[in-house]
This record gives structure tokens, sequence and C-alpha cells, in this order.
């Protein structure tokens, strides 16, 4: 008579075990993460001669789709006209959004080394799933207009002109911190 | 050789966007590597109990400003061809002051969402979707906007130009504000008893 061991032999089984036990790797070191940032931002300068960006992007997919559904209304609208360019090529085909799609990859290529794939909500303890929800969408929003306000994202306009020494991205980079601060007060059952 | 490459013709336009998504790539595996595809701890910045924000963010800028600097000043690299935004000093300060309530309350910026995103953070696409509703009605609201989205233009101007300092010593004032920085953010999450977010 065979005894039956507590651990499996089942390889996949072991691996998905010790895999649990592990768990997801730990973050870079700030400073090191930073520096990384920092050279891929040098890259863009030395071989684009622009920076990094991201609401950019954003704001030709929103054109493209006001375009789709209303052309004469996305025409006669400065702000779209500008993200829609003359006709001659598609408004996707721009610098940014090709940026954006490789932050994807990259993002998820860090995430699938890193152990760290989650479907997942990040929330604090506090809050509910929904309200969450609610909260990012929100802020989202919020974001979409401030952003195109200021010009630019945090990419766009804080690293990007911070590292030109752009007066209008370091009075913007400031600006982000005090409305965040300001604000963190009165979402605190979101995060703590 | 002289950059930028793309200035000098060095190749066109359809392989200038092959480059972006290679350059996006490393921006968005950096961004990951810092835990910046989680708004936890992006949003700890703003309760002082994890500062990887302001770290990574100047621990960037120096790095590439110092990169700039320094391929400037031995000549091999032009930085007269290096795109500079114009600033609009009052719509930038109150965009911006509006961006952070939107940061804090949504737990990203743009950039860091679409990394949460290919991550799988559910909360980042719900974000997104919101990001893309409020550029639509800010492009909506713009025959309104337009006026104050213009006002205060300063044309392109830096901080050297603008406090008339010589850019070598704005990069070292620079460099020692960061220091600083830095310092007060080691300090402060000692202060907050080493509760930083790490992934799970």
């Amino acid at each position: 008579m065979t005894t039956e061991t507590e651990t499996t032999d089942d390889p996949v089984v072991e691996l998905a075990e010790s895999h649990s036990v592990i768990g997801p790797r730990p973050y870079w070191n700030p400073y090191l993460s930073g520096i990384g940032l920092g050279l891929v931002l040098l890259m863009a300068y030395v071989i684009m001669g622009r920076g990094l960006g991201a609401s950019g992007a954003f704001t030709s997919l929103v054109a493209v789709g006001v375009q789709s559904v209303a052309p004469e209304h996305a025409a006669k609208n400065e702000f779209f006209a500008e993200y829609l360019g003359d006709g001659r090529s598609s408004p996707l085909k721009d610098w940014l959004v090709f940026e954006v799609i490789g932050v994807f990859v990259g993002g998820f290529i860090s995430g699938a080394l890193g152990g760290r794939l989650k479907r997942t909500v990040e929330k604090g303890p506090r809050i509910s799933t929904r309200g969450r929800l609610v909260f990012a969408f929100l802020g989202g929003t919020i974001m979409g207009v401030g952003a195109k306000l200021a010009r630019g994202c945090t990419s766009g306009q804080a690293l990007t002109g911070g590292a030109v020494l752009n007066l209008g991205s370091w009075a913007f980079m400031f600006a982000v911190f005090a409305g965040a601060y300001a604000m963190a007060y009165f979402v605190r059952r979101q995060w703590t | 050789m002289s950059a930028p490459f793309f200035k000098f013709g060095l190749f066109g336009e359809n392989m200038s966007l092959v480059l972006a998504f290679v350059i996006g790539i490393g921006f968005g595996f950096f961004l990951e590597r810092a835990g910046f595809g989680n708004g936890r701890k992006l949003a700890a910045q703003f309760y002082f109990t994890d500062m990887a924000v302001v770290k990574v963010m100047f621990s960037a800028i120096v790095t590439a400003m110092i990169g700039l600097f320094y391929l400037g000043w031995i000549g091999w690299l032009d930085l007269s061809l290096v795109n500079m935004s114009a600033t609009f000093i009052v719509p930038q300060v109150i965009g911006g002051l509006i961006l952070g309530v939107g940061f804090v309350i949504g737990g990203y910026c743009p950039g860091t969402s679409v990394v949460a995103m290919s991550t799988g953070r559910i909360d980042a696409m719900v974000y997104l979707a919101g990001i893309l509703v409020g550029v639509f009605g800010f492009g909506e609201l713009f025959p309104i906007l337009g006026d104050f989205y213009r006002s205060t233009a300063l044309g392109q101007i830096t901080l050297p130009q603008f406090f008339d300092l010589p850019y070598g010593l704005i990069v070292f004032v620079v460099i020692l504000m960061a220091i600083g920085m830095f310092t007060a953010a080691e300090w402060g999450e000692k202060k907050a008893g080493g509760k930083r977010v790490e992934a799970k």
C-alpha cells in the first residue's frame, strides 16, 4: 500500500505554490528608477529633440472620436481641429500616440518580469470598490481638464519641461503638488 | 555627429514613430519599476507615508537636466533645436492646481494610468475613461475657455532667462534643491513610521 505524501509531485502546482509564497517582487529603489527615467527622457531629447508626454495622445484620440461622430462640429472647434491636422494623414499617426502605446507595452513587460500583473483595484482599506471607481472616474475627468488647461500633464510639462528649465513647467509642477496636498485631507478615506 | 538626430534629418517621419514606440517602452518600464502602476503608491506621496513620487520625479529631472546641460556645453547637442513649449503662466498654474486635485482623487496621472492599466488595475481603466471625458469637456468648452487658455503669454522662456542668471548656476541650484527635497523626503518617511507602499 502506498501512502500519499502531502507534497505534490506535479511540477506546475509546485511552481504555482512557490510563486505564491514569493509573491510580487518589490519595486526598484526610487532613485534608481528615476535615473532610468531621466536617461529615457534624455534619449528622447537627443534622438528626437523633444521630450515625453501622455495626455496629448488622449487628446488625439478624443479629437478623432468627435470627428467620427460629428465631422463638421470637430472641424469648427479650434481645439479639436488643431489635433486633427490638415487631414493628409491620420491624426493617430502621431508621435505621442505611438509613444503611449510603447508606455503600455513597457509597463506590461516590467510588471510581468516583476510578477506584478494583477487584476485588481488599488485602494485603501476604508473605501468600497465601487466608491473607489467613482473617485477614479471623477479624478480622471478633473485631470483631463487640468492637463488641457496647463498644456500638458506630469510627463509633458513637469518632467519634460522641468529638464529644460521651462518657466511654465516649473510653475505648473509646484501648482500640481499644491493642489494635491490641499485636496489630500478631503479624500483621505480613500487611501489611508 | 550632432543631435537632436531627427532635427538634423538622420531619419524620417515613419522611423520617428518606431522610435516613439521604443522610447515609450523605456518610459513605461521605469514607471512600473518605480511602482507607479499602483495608485496607492502614488497617492501615498500626499500623506507623507511614501515619497517615491518626489524622489523618482526629481532624480529623473536632474538626470536629464545634467545630461542636456553637459551635451549642450560640449557642443554635441544643439539646445536651440530642442522643443520647448511656450509659457502661459496663469492658465498653467490654475491647470496645475486642478490637475493636482484630480491626481489625489483619481490616484494616477495620465502616463502612470497607462502603466497601471497594462498591469491589470481596473481603477486605472476607469480613470482613463474619466480623462477622455474631461478632455472632451474641455474641448467642447473651448469656445468659452479659449481666451483664458491664451492669456498671460510669456513666450518660450526658461528659468535662467527669467531670473537673468547663468544656465549653469540654475542647474546647480536645482541639484541642491533636489538633494534638499530627497533629504526631507527620507526624513518625512521615517517620521511616518516606514509605511512605504510595496507591491502586493
